[in-house]
């Protein structure tokens, strides 16, 4: 099988902020990268045939009837030698990626700090809460492997977690973010701006941003607005409003908070924006979550939100199993729940209209140079989607992206 | 100054259990290995082919030269395509064995077949 090949490490576009990744550390990245892409479009593929070879022929001879469930057929998959190899080799790149990353970040971290601290210095644009909680579903398991998650400060003012983020971003996603990360926010904009060309929001929340990697691009696109960054993880916010400065954003607010604890007025922002959010949460706290979105919200603001589109019963078997790998073994639980949940039904709960909701897809935002045909040809999820039945409202059709939320 | 350990900090667990997909969890220590030295080789390579060109250039294999080295797009795509031969390679068992799985006609058993050679 033909392999496309990624951009290489040093063609990321850099600011004031990034780290000084050194010719050693470029060319490990470039191998996890290319290890990353190699697993995905020539090894991940086989294990459908593993699976219609012999793992799903093998359990039907020994049962007497067909695998029904997706626990089913992991259990089965977890069998079969050639899937073993498979996630073995995913699991240990993506250790692999967060080892890189953080040593990369480690060796320099007291100069990092020191350039946030000139960033970050009496502005009022960023605000920690050293009594902010950390909620159970971060506390408990570090998602995507990432050691010490969102939250972990290592020293004082730390940005560790902020940083290798955004330096490890280009392997987890073998470069399919763009050179600056940002594909997931240029896409929604992208969205917003196609399907509702005259919505123009002043104020507008983006709920569990991180580093604010997704933020940025909304910011861009509707510079008059005020946007508001929320994340409960302390070290992300000090490093994403530091590269907010860097990069010239004086309309981005990074607030730091437990969602569930989160204080601001109600009936106040015109949109209130997710990126894959919800499925580091609870179930408890989508509920709770979604209710404060609604409070928040301006009359006649948009919520929207951009995840996995959950399963349906037209999602065959296989595509379900597969989809909930990162759940159970890149640490993101919780996405194996939501992936059968009914999120309408929660934001009808929320207080939504029905009749306002909607969903939909969009692709990935191309760039110019050397990423343009690379951003849109890796994407696994994508090529997973495909086949999918749609979600309930049916408006997506397997784009690099799926959305769904509503007006208010 | 900051005093942390870097190595340590770089290799910390991520909290959660950790899955073991083979069925001696041996297995996937040594192949976690393996691996980190498959990285680490692969980092030397980039090293001397980036040496390889600046000697090409006439340009003086110092350090300092070597790690302010860009590689041009001709030079980025041909490393990319050196990684990914590479990788092909090492993970040459993997690949043979979706082979086999998809091709049953690939694995017929040497015993059976001596014994069907033998009888004519």
């Amino acid at each position: 099988m033909a392999t496309s090949l990624p951009p290489t490490y040093d063609r990321t576009g850099q600011h004031p902020m990034s780290p000084d990744v050194d010719h050693d550390e470029t060319a490990r990245f470039n191998f996890l990268t290319n290890l990353n892409v190699h697993l995905n479009q020539n090894v991940f593929p086989g294990n459908r045939s593993a699976f219609e070879n012999r793992v799903s022929p093998k359990y039907e001879k020994e049962t007497g009837h067909a695998l029904k469930t997706r626990q089913q057929v992991r259990q089965a998959m977890l069998g079969d030698s050639y899937y073993q190899s498979w996630a073995a080799l995913r699991r240990n790149t993506m250790e692999q990626r967060q080892q890189a990353g953080r040593h990369v970040v480690l060796r320099q971290l007291d100069d990092l700090i020191g350039r946030a601290k000139q960033f970050n210095a009496g502005k009022d644009t960023l605000q920690i809460d050293p009594n902010a909680e950390v909620p159970r579903y971060l506390a408990a398991v570090d998602n995507h492997c990432m050691p010490g998650s969102y939250y972990t400060d290592v020293v004082e003012d730390d940005v560790l977690a902020g940083a290798n983020y955004e330096t490890g971003v280009f392997i987890t996603t073998a470069g399919s973010m763009s050179s600056k990360g940002d594909g997931g926010g240029r896409s929604i904009v992208n969205f917003v701006k196609e399907r509702f060309p005259d919505f123009s929001p002043k104020r507008i929340l983006d709920l569990g941003a991180g580093i604010g990697v997704n933020t940025l691009p909304i910011a861009q696109a509707f510079p008059d607005a005020e946007v508001v960054a929320v994340d409960a993880g302390a070290p992300m916010l000090r490093w994403g409003h530091a590269r907010a400065q860097a990069l010239g954003y004086e309309n981005v607010k990074f607030i730091h908070a437990d969602g569930d604890a989160l204080d601001l007025d109600p009936n106040s922002f015109d949109w209130v924006q997710t990126t894959m959010f919800w499925h580091e949460t609870s179930t408890a706290s989508i509920h709770s979550m979604m209710k404060k979105v609604f409070g928040l919200m301006t009359p006649g603001g948009l919520f929207l939100n951009v995840e996995q589109p959950n399963f349906t019963p037209e999602t065959p078997l296989y595509d379900q199993f597969t989809r909930d790998w990162d759940a159970w073994y890149n640490n993101e639980p919780f996405w194996s729940k939501l992936h059968v949940m009914d999120v309408f039904d929660v934001m009808a709960k929320a207080g939504f209209n029905s009749s306002k909701m909607f969903d939909g897809g969009t692709e990935a935002d191309i760039e110019q140079g050397q990423f343009q045909p690379w951003s849109s040809i890796i994407s696994r999820h994508k090529a997973e989607l495909k086949d999918d039945g749609g979600s309930k409202h049916n408006a997506y059709k397997g784009e690099r992206w799926y959305l769904f939320g509503g007006w208010k | 100054m900051n005093e942390i350990d870097v190595n340590k900090l770089a290799n910390a667990k991520a909290k959660g259990k950790r899955p073991y997909f083979f069925d001696d969890p041996a297995v996937e220590r040594v192949l976690s290995i393996t691996m980190a030295v498959a990285t680490e080789l692969a980092v030397n390579r980039e090293r001397l082919d980036t040496v390889e060109r600046l000697l090409e250039a006439g340009i003086p294999v110092t350090k300092a030269n070597i790690d302010a080295y860009r590689p041009d797009d001709d030079a980025s795509k041909d490393r990319q395509q050196w990684h990914a031969d590479y990788i092909a390679r090492i993970l040459r068992i993997v690949h043979q064995e979706l082979e086999a799985v998809e091709n049953e006609s690939l694995n017929e058993d040497p015993e059976k077949l001596a014994d069907d050679f033998a009888a004519g």
